[in-house]
């Protein structure tokens, strides 16, 4: 079933605050394999010129998906989470994210497309810092795949 | 000087399911088509398959490694196009990830393609970042 065009244009409340933790950092960094000190070693960002800990470009992903989820789970647009994939991903940033940063997230729904039987829904997130400034901009298309046809659904 | 055409440097990540489960905590991403087996083949997978965003961040790591410094990143985009499929063994998925300088802007900016292999196939589409040049 395709999804209703009307939630084009819609903007959801802004998450709860996240607090960005030298902890996650370095989890999230060893987690992908990253050594660089910048992740890990407060002297070293400081050296830098940031105040704290930084974290890897995507780490976002942690506050990113939170948002989504408020989109994927409203009832109202009814999107079948089973069937959905992420598409495509971006990140822009204004500003690199450190230890300290408290980041909201305020989720847009951009397009909604209904293309060869699948549905298009292109997300965008501003993740907002303490001072309300915008400091990265998220970007996702999720696609839901077509609902099995009723000969192809197994017994 | 950064020049176009020049190679970022290049990686290889074996990744397995335990990297998986690892990410999965760390990114709090618990879809189970990143961990459970039997679940991933009833929805059509050929098994479990590694996080795109798992993909994605490795493949940031060759333009963190180039950069030095993350906060150089301006823009990063991937599309996924393939599942990376991670066998139940200790050897894992074998992703090869490599950059290459595309343009250099006059505002002092370059952009930089990536490309992500697995199975000598791309998994990530018209990947690419804007760095800030030193």
């Amino acid at each position: 079933m395709a999804l209703d065009p009307s939630f084009i244009g819609r903007t959801y409340p802004a998450s709860p605050v996240y607090q960005v933790s030298r902890a996650k950092i370095r989890e999230f960094a060893e987690a992908i394999g990253d050594d660089n000190p910048l992740y890990s070693d407060p002297a070293a960002a400081q050296a830098a010129g940031y105040p704290d800990v930084v974290t890897p470009p995507t780490f976002l992903t942690i506050i990113n998906l939170a948002a989504i989820n408020i989109v994927i789970t409203d009832p109202d647009l009814g999107l079948d989470y089973s069937r959905m994939v992420h598409g495509d991903q971006s990140f822009t940033y204004h500003r690199q994210v450190h230890a300290g940063d408290e980041l909201r997230a305020i989720v847009h729904i951009d397009d909604i497309m209904y293309r060869a039987g699948n549905d298009f829904i292109n997300l965008r997130a501003d993740l907002c810092d303490a001072d309300d400034q915008v400091v990265v901009v998220t970007r996702a298309q999720l696609v839901v795949r077509e609902a099995a046809k009723p000969e192809e659904v197994p017994a | 000087m950064t020049a176009v055409g020049d190679e970022l440097p290049s990686l290889t990540v074996h990744v397995t399911r335990k990297d998986l489960v690892r990410y999965a905590g760390a990114a709090l991403d618990f879809n189970p088509i990143h961990w459970n087996e039997p679940f991933a083949k009833e929805v059509g997978l050929p098994n479990v398959i590694a996080h795109g965003m798992l993909t994605m961040a490795l493949a940031g790591r060759v333009l963190t490694d180039w950069t030095g410094d993350p906060g150089n990143i301006l823009e990063y985009y991937v599309r996924f196009t393939r599942p990376v499929v991670v066998p139940n063994d200790d050897k894992g998925a074998t992703v090869e990830l490599s950059g290459k300088v595309r343009e250099i802007n006059e505002d002092g900016t370059a952009k930089v393609d990536i490309t992500a292999k697995f199975e000598g196939k791309t998994v990530l589409g018209k990947a690419q970042a804007v760095l800030r040049l030193p």
